[in-house]
């Protein structure tokens, strides 16, 4: 099968072949990435801009070592200190990027669909790197290509996502890239950030975190995003912790091969006990790392190249 | 003036309960029964064979942008953008800047409209000064000014207690007050309506129990108090089933629904296209059902297209930092005939009623029928042709409209206003 994309936009979107073919080309990266030389001249004479509206620490580096690791040249946009704080619309932004003969752009920003508008407007490949509460398919690559290293294939496995799905971009392409690969995922979290509406998307929904867990492979945590949300929709971080947090006793319902993930920032005490993150079950730091594998495959695909030639050259 | 002649129209109008194929006739600005022979040979003929005869459309719910915002529309512009559409009285909402709530405004606006408007332009005065929901603005003199009624629209009055001593003030005058029902703090940061749809985009969700909450608010007052309040763009299922009840009680609201909200749903979001973004949202088919089904046993009162002009530049962002509204003028009566007459089987003269004769009664304004000694305001289209509408090539100063390119069927052919056309445009 042909990879015929140029942008990515959302999971929603995708083929379960073409999630598998992101995978593939991430794996051969990922050993490439393990040589000594962990460079590639695939992208060499291409430049990405990283358009990064909104605070990132993890997705920005992750694309920047992916495009990088890639030999293209990388210029990052920052928000504070360009025209934008100025009133430049998106369109003139993205505009002038163009013009000044960037190849890809990779977006992160507050509003939801933003990704898509910019690829309606320019010639250019354009990558989502999060669009408000709409998705973040890169981190649902990573997180799911993840989860296949640990289980194998996720076909009739159980995913438990834990936490703030309401507000949650994370969440939403993790269902979709989850529910084509055949895994079954149950939503848990106060019924205010939970809504039921989210079965509409495959999922199932759930406030019993004991029964959830109990017969869970996987459980994500998602960081309560308090900015977005104007403290209505639970009474505090300390019951949300009482709660829902992951604490060593409720980790202990878990089966003994269950993994734990979370895709950051982690707020240690509050959705995740410290320990835990850092105990032998946290997969989060594998995600990070997997991170840049997972996003050289999708600049590389994106940018016109198809999946055969990068695994090849690691067989 | 020449008299008019409009010969062989289907002429619709259920003020006179008339329907049937004959002549109009107009004298001085007037309907008239007939014309001697004499003059009819001096008339001015419009002939309207195969086409209907409607009194001139009446839309109670624009957005004209003078003074202020004439960079989005000008009541020069907008008038021309409603004789297009075949209205020739429309209303025109305070949310200008600054905003109508005093005397001095509503003259401005009466004095651009004497000046630049194709049709008739009725201003409405703010409820409150500022539209801040706060103070009263001069309802008195807002009256005596000129207008016809008073509304914050945009933003709704969150306090219960303004509200109830607006619509008792306002009901010594006899003035409507008109509300666009809305819960404010159930709608912070909200671009479209709370539902699987939101859910599925990330967008921030409307939900309808901010509106039915403010339509059962004012459903109370309005018992209350006896004093009339209008509701806005009704577009929740539930809103509905409130003002059944209220007036199967006998309770003095009305209501009127959007073209836009009985022919579109928020699945027409899915692209964030910002042409699809207005006040209150697109909600669901539930919704829309419920709305035909109001506007069939007269639970909503009238059809009214909020016209809300905004520029490109402006509608030309992310979903969520786009202005709420659509223009509406030009599409509404191929849209209404679309979703009413032919999809759900309402009559002609059902269809002509809610856009004429009744929005008119709501305000109370002489216009909407064509009886003898009627405003000669008129308006003749053909029920059956299609056209593709291109929104850059209207009449209204913004292009803001989810129709265009679209294929419509309908289309207006003159508009006459006081016996004389308005469109097409005469040369100036």
């Amino acid at each position: 099968m042909t990879w015929t994309r140029r942008h990515l936009l959302t999971l929603e979107e995708l083929s379960l072949a073409e999630i598998e073919q992101i995978h593939a080309t991430a794996a051969a990266f990922k050993k490439i990435l393990q040589r000594s030389v962990k460079k590639v001249p695939a992208l060499r004479g291409k430049t990405i801009v990283n358009l990064f509206l909104e605070p990132s620490t993890r997705t920005r580096m992750a694309f920047d070592m992916a495009a990088k690791r890639l030999s293209a040249d990388v210029i990052a946009f920052d928000a504070a200190s360009s025209s934008t704080t100025k009133g430049e619309t998106l369109r003139d932004t993205a505009q002038n990027i163009e013009a000044l003969n960037a190849d890809m752009i990779v977006i992160r920003h507050s509003a939801a669909g933003s990704p898509l508008y910019l690829s309606r407007i320019l010639g250019i490949p354009v990558i989502n790197a999060g669009d408000g509460a709409h998705e973040h398919p890169t981190q649902g690559l990573l997180d799911t290509f993840t989860m296949k290293e640990h289980l194998g294939s996720l076909k009739g496995r159980k995913v438990v996502i834990l936490g703030d799905i309401l507000f949650s971009r994370v969440a939403r392409s993790n269902i979709y890239a989850l529910t084509k690969m055949g895994a079954a995922v149950t939503l848990v979290g106060p019924s205010t950030l939970v809504p039921h509406g989210f079965t509409a998307l495959g999922a199932k929904v759930s406030h019993d975190l004991k029964s959830a867990l109990a017969d869970a492979d996987v459980v994500m945590l998602l960081r309560i995003q308090h900015e977005r949300q104007g403290h209505r929709h639970f009474p505090s971080l300390g019951e949300y912790t009482s709660m829902f947090g992951l604490t060593k006793t409720r980790a202990s319902w878990l089966s003994p091969e269950a993994i734990i993930m979370h895709p950051g920032p982690i707020n240690r005490g509050v959705e995740i006990d410290s320990d835990l993150a850092d105990g032998d079950r946290s997969v989060i730091l594998e995600q990070v790392a997997n991170g840049i594998a997972v996003r050289m495959a999708v600049l590389y695909l994106c940018a016109g190249y198809q999946p055969e030639n990068v695994i090849a050259s690691t067989e | 003036m020449p008299a008019l002649w409009i010969r062989n129209a289907r002429v619709v109008d259920p003020a006179s309960r008339r329907d049937g194929v004959g002549d109009l006739f107009a004298r001085d600005g007037r309907i008239v029964a007939s014309l001697p022979a004499a003059e009819r040979k001096r008339a001015r003929l419009v002939d309207a064979r195969g086409l209907v005869a409607t009194p001139g459309l009446v839309d109670i719910h624009v957005h004209f942008r003078e003074p202020g915002q004439t960079h989005k529309e000008t009541i020069a512009t907008g008038s021309r953008a409603a004789a297009a559409g075949g209205f020739t009285t429309v209303v025109c909402m305070p949310n200008t800047s600054p905003p109508a709530d005093n005397a001095g405004t509503i003259q401005y606006i009466l004095d651009a409209v004497r000046r630049d408007s194709l049709v008739k332009v009725l201003p409405t005065g703010c409820i409150t000064i500022g539209m801040k929901g706060e103070a009263l603005a001069p309802i008195g003199s807002l009256k005596r000014a000129g207008v016809v009624a008073i509304t914050d629209d945009g933003d709704c009055v969150q306090s219960n207690e303004v509200m109830r001593r607006a619509i008792e003030y306002a009901k010594m005058f006899d003035l409507p007050v008109m509300d666009h029902c809305q819960d404010r703090s159930m709608t912070e940061s909200a671009v479209m309506n709370e539902g699987v749809m939101s859910i599925r985009l990330g967008l921030r969700g409307w939900p309808n129990a901010a509106e039915d909450l403010i339509v059962s608010r004012n459903v109370i007052l309005s018992s209350y108090t006896e004093a009339h309040i209008h509701m806005q763009h009704v577009s929740s299922a539930l809103s509905v089933d409130i003002l059944r009840q209220a007036k199967a009680k006998g309770v003095r609201v009305t209501a009127e629904a959007s073209p836009h909200h009985i022919a579109l749903t928020d699945a027409s979001l899915s692209t964030y296209d910002t042409n699809f973004k207005m006040n209150p949202p697109l909600r669901t088919e539930d919704d829309r059902r419920a709305l035909i089904e109001g506007l069939k046993d007269g639970t909503l009162d009238c059809i009214a297209t909020d016209h809300a002009p905004h520029t490109d530049y402006e509608k030309d962002k992310e979903f969520d930092y786009a202005p709420n509204g659509i223009i509406g003028l030009e599409t509404a009566l191929p849209v209404v005939l679309g979703v009413l007459l032919r999809e759900n089987r309402f009559s002609l003269s059902r269809v002509v009623d809610l856009m004429t004769r009744r929005p008119a009664q709501v305000l109370g304004l002489a216009a909407g029928t064509l009886a003898a000694g009627a405003p000669a305001d008129v308006c003749i289209f053909d029920p059956k042709e299609a056209w593709t509408y291109d929104a850059r090539a209207g009449f209204s100063k913004s292009a803001n409209s989810p129709w265009s390119g679209c294929r419509l069927q309908g289309r207006v052919k003159t508009t006459i206003v006081d016996g004389r056309i308005v469109f097409p445009t005469p040369a100036s």
